[in-house]
């Protein structure tokens, strides 16, 4: 299965609040960041956590804005995330912004 | 969040589990500790020194240990492979104009072949919740005064990678050799906590 997102994708986290372990940490839900790259593929953490056996997804890195996240800051903050944690977010339009997405 | 287990109700069911395990015979006495032990040997931060300083001399390097630093680190006869699985590592380079540091806000996650056991302070609730949301007054605090313009990138090791951070070659090394070079960098400067 080919990864969903790649590089300079922009994403939306979820908002799952799971009742058990997830590794989508509580500060970057329902975040629209955007893809560094690919970490790999590894089994769900949260699957394994309740002992499923779980085929291995696409990881990435994921770069949010800290104003995005906490309504402050100035830096940045990058977070490893399953696929799964991810939905597409509406990108900015390369010709409008008249940005060549440097990337 | 997670902090200190020792007490915790988790403890006394690994003790508990670890007990049943070896009362059948499925776990030989102290070959978890004799594992550990295993894990941690020849886990310093003399290991990411010896990266980093190969990543100030040799340019070339530096680029193919950003680019994929597991197989970079083999050139130096290091790996990340120690443990159950190969983990994989990202390595990210400060600048003049940014700065990285590296934190484990769920847990303590760490490139320990590579840095040696975690500082205290790495698992402690109050690095790991604050320095996502104010890293410029963290680092502050460790004694790091970046400039105002230096952009900051905090670096959440959320998932299954492991993250180390090469710092900015000080001035007035030009004439050190490799092995020199080395001794100069700390562990913290390997976390982003410190400059070198």
């Amino acid at each position: 299965m080919a990864d969903r997102f790649g590089p300079g994708d922009p994403v939306r986290t979820r908002t799952l609040d799971p009742a058990g372990h997830t590794r989508l940490p509580r500060y970057a839900r329902g975040a629209v960041g955007e893809v560094v790259e690919s970490a790999g593929r590894h089994p769900l953490a949260d699957d394994r956590a309740r002992g499923r056996s779980t085929p291995p997804q696409a990881v990435y890195h994921v770069r949010f804005a800290a104003a995005e996240l906490f309504g402050t800051g100035d830096h940045s903050v990058t977070v490893e995330l399953w696929e799964d944690y991810l939905e597409a977010a509406a990108g900015r339009d390369p010709v409008q912004d008249g940005s060549d997405h440097e990337r | 969040m997670s902090g200190d287990h020792a007490s915790a109700a988790i403890a006394g069911q690994v003790r508990h589990v670890e007990t049943l395990l070896e009362r059948r015979g499925l776990l030989a006495d102290g070959e978890i500790d004799r594992r550990i032990d295993e894990f941690l040997a020849g886990g310093s931060p003399a290991n990411g020194a010896r990266i980093a300083a190969r990543a100030w001399v040799d340019p070339a390097f530096r680029e193919r240990l950003l680019a994929d630093a597991n197989g970079a680190i083999g050139e130096v006869g290091l790996s990340m492979s120690g443990g159950i699985q190969e983990q994989r590592l990202k390595v990210v380079a400060n600048s003049d104009t940014e700065h990285h540091v590296v934190v484990c806000t769920l847990c303590s996650c760490y490139p320990i072949a590579l840095l040696g056991p975690s500082p205290t302070w790495y698992k402690s609730e109050a690095y790991r919740s604050r320095v996502v949301r104010d890293p410029r007054a963290v680092l502050a605090e460790f004694g790091l005064q970046l400039p105002p313009d230096t952009r900051i990138a905090v670096w959440d090791a959320s998932a299954e990678s492991r993250y180390m951070v090469i710092p900015r070659r000080p001035a007035g090394t030009a004439g050190l050799s490799e092995v020199e070079l080395a001794g100069l960098v700390t562990r913290n400067g390997l976390i982003g906590t410190a400059a070198v």
